[in-house]
């Protein structure tokens, strides 16, 4: 019931952010939400069921273009997010089935492969898929009337999937199954002793994170209107995983974290070079990869000196401070 | 007939290249029980070395040379700096942080060069010469059997690979028998790097051009062909490789270049599903 009034709670918060802040903040904002259904996804998997999935990135790529097909087809926004889910859940189902049976390199192997070659897979049905220059979709105004912000309209729809996602996430990890995820982390002989099935357990594990990837991809092809297999890459995969990581493995608020440092990191660099008058071609350059240098050195540096992350270190300080 | 001769070659000369990667993942996995998921990057940072070294001197074969030299720095670099220091409680962590220099490896790349592609001009003449045997094949042929060869002999022949193979297999035990361990791992990583990139230098030649992202498609076929051959097995990753190459050149030649990268995944798939240790890793019990 507590769970239920935080989120009313935050979601009227958030609400009343809405009105308040420009419409770039409000894009920022519905970017980091996009974002954060997808780190809580893999939080559930990596952090609580100890399963390395380097293949997010890929599953909201099948979200992302299932919207954006649906959109062109037939343009419900509703049927279209939904549709995305569905059909990422049944790719998730599919690796999760392959991944129940691998354990530690193997796995992330797998899901590096899925991460490296999924976007080729546009090119191959380019009639289909758009190939390289993707696809876009005409996105519906917002049902309040012509006045009222468009950035607003996508924060609503991106908070309202990330409060959602959070919301059931933080249930089913409080619950029997988020006990059984991670008894199976922990100990997968002991888990077995108490009567779990190990790999319904992580098959599980891997649909329901799947599942959260692909509204979060779907819901960052709404942002953007369009989809590209550009911006699938194997970097964004890794930039999931770096976000969990320096949120604190396993921890949903740990999600919130990494998907607020996915957004705020890239734009603080660019302003940071901004401030420094440098010669075009090297700021040009330093836009796009310090971030990626960042984030890096980062996860090197979180995963030997805190392996707790940035939650972890906010909870000592809590600890210390009471 | 003459087709099917063709891609033979060509998968064969491509995979001899796998096969030398795979080894390096070996020779990681072996000594450390790390899959080194920055090999790839680490290879490509070594060829954007040569790339500025024959920039510099206008040389082609002072560059090719430098980028082996730069892979042994590399290597050394990134175990004495970063992997020594990587708690070993859940073996996750040294897969988290081989992504992050994956990523930081690419970004410093991306900033000192740029992320388009420069041209990457291969060594010899990449056309058929005799026999449908191009001088490129035959020198990637060459190259890697030499590799191979002095391995093998530096692994089977010599004291320091004999520290190698015992700190490998029992690093308690060789530790009180007086073997520097740590320094061993050092030595496994120095080598694998250098390996992995010479085989940068072979095979990127052969694609699109150098970008930092170059070898990231590579690494997984590398990584396939290490799995199919078993990741403990040194002889395993050769002829791996060597098969992955023949597998894909088919793939691609017979069915369109497009649907490579779903046999990738496939054949990774199959080979772990059905023989998780590798085609020639003797069966084993496993817990559960």
């Amino acid at each position: 019931m507590k769970r239920y009034l935080w989120t009313l709670l935050g979601a009227a918060l958030l609400l009343a952010l809405t009105y308040v802040i420009p419409p770039f903040q409000n894009y920022q904002l519905a970017t980091v939400a996009a974002y954060l259904c997808a780190t809580a996804g893999l939080t559930v998997l990596t952090g609580q069921n100890g399963q390395l999935s380097l293949g997010h990135g890929a599953l909201m790529a099948t979200g992302a273009y299932t919207v954006a097909l649906m959109q062109n087809a037939i343009g419900n926004l509703p049927l279209s997010l939904l549709a995305g889910v569905v059909v990422t859940t049944a790719a998730g189902a599919v690796i999760g089935l392959a991944a129940a049976r691998l354990r530690g390199p193997y796995l992330a192997g797998v899901t590096l492969a899925v991460a490296v070659v999924v976007p080729g897979i546009t090119t191959m049905f380019d009639d289909v898929l758009g190939g390289d220059q993707g696809l876009t979709f005409y996105l519906a105004p917002p049902p309040f009337g012509y006045d009222f912000p468009f950035e607003r309209w996508q924060a609503w729809i991106a908070l309202a999937a990330a409060l959602l996602t959070v919301l059931l996430l933080g249930n089913l990890a409080a619950g029997r199954y988020g006990r059984e995820f991670r008894a199976v982390r922990d100990d997968e002989i002991a888990a077995r002793l108490c009567g779990i099935h190990l790999a319904r357990t992580q098959i599980l594990a891997f649909v329901v994170s799947a599942a959260a990837a692909g509204l979060g991809g779907g819901v960052l092809a709404v942002l953007a209107q369009s989809v590209s297999p550009g911006a699938f890459s194997l970097t964004l995969s890794l930039f999931l995983v770096m976000a969990i990581v320096v949120g604190g493995l396993g921890s949903l608020a740990g999600a919130v974290w990494g998907a607020i440092l996915l957004v705020a990191l890239p734009d603080l660099t660019t302003r940071v070079t901004e401030v420094f008058a440098l010669p075009t071609g090297l700021a040009q350059r330093l836009e796009g990869n310090l971030p990626l240098a960042i984030f890096g050195i980062t996860l090197i540096v979180v995963m030997i000196l805190a392996p707790g992350g940035l939650q972890g270190l906010f909870l000592r300080i809590v600890k210390r401070g009471r | 007939m003459e087709r099917l001769a063709f891609l033979t070659v060509d998968g064969l000369s491509r995979g001899a290249v796998y096969a030398a990667m795979a080894l390096a993942l070996v020779l990681i996995w072996r000594g450390a029980r790390i899959v080194n998921f920055a090999q790839g990057a680490m290879a490509v940072a070594a060829a954007y070395v040569a790339h500025s070294v024959t920039a510099a001197t206008g040389s082609f074969w002072l560059g090719f040379l430098a980028a082996p030299a730069a892979g042994l720095a590399l290597g050394w670099l990134v175990e004495r700096l970063v992997m020594r220091h990587v708690g070993h409680d859940r073996p996750l962590n040294a897969v988290i942080v081989a992504l992050g220099l994956v990523l930081l490896i690419t970004a410093v790349l991306g900033i000192v060069y740029g992320n388009e592609f420069r041209p990457a001009p291969p060594a010899f003449d990449r056309t058929a010469g005799f026999a449908l045997l191009s001088p490129y094949d035959i020198f990637v042929f060459g190259s890697v059997a030499a590799t191979v060869g002095a391995l093998a002999l530096l692994f089977t022949r010599s004291k320091a690979g004999l520290r190698l193979r015992a700190s490998a297999f029992a690093p308690e035990v060789s530790r009180l028998l007086g073997v520097n361990v740590g320094g061993m791992l050092l030595l496994g990583w120095v080598l694998a790097a250098g390996v992995g990139a010479l085989a940068g230098m072979l095979i990127i030649p052969t694609e699109f051009g150098l970008h930092p992202n170059a070898m990231d498609r590579s690494f997984v076929v590398a990584f396939t062909a290490a799995v199919v051959g078993g990741l403990d097995s040194p002889a395993g990753a050769v002829i791996g490789g060597l098969a992955v190459g023949l597998v894909l050149s088919f793939v691609g030649g017979y069915l369109g270049d497009q649907v490579t990268p779903l046999a990738i995944i496939v054949l990774l798939l199959a080979v772990l599903l059905i023989r998780p240790d590798g085609l020639f890793a003797k069966p084993a019990a496993r817990r559960i």
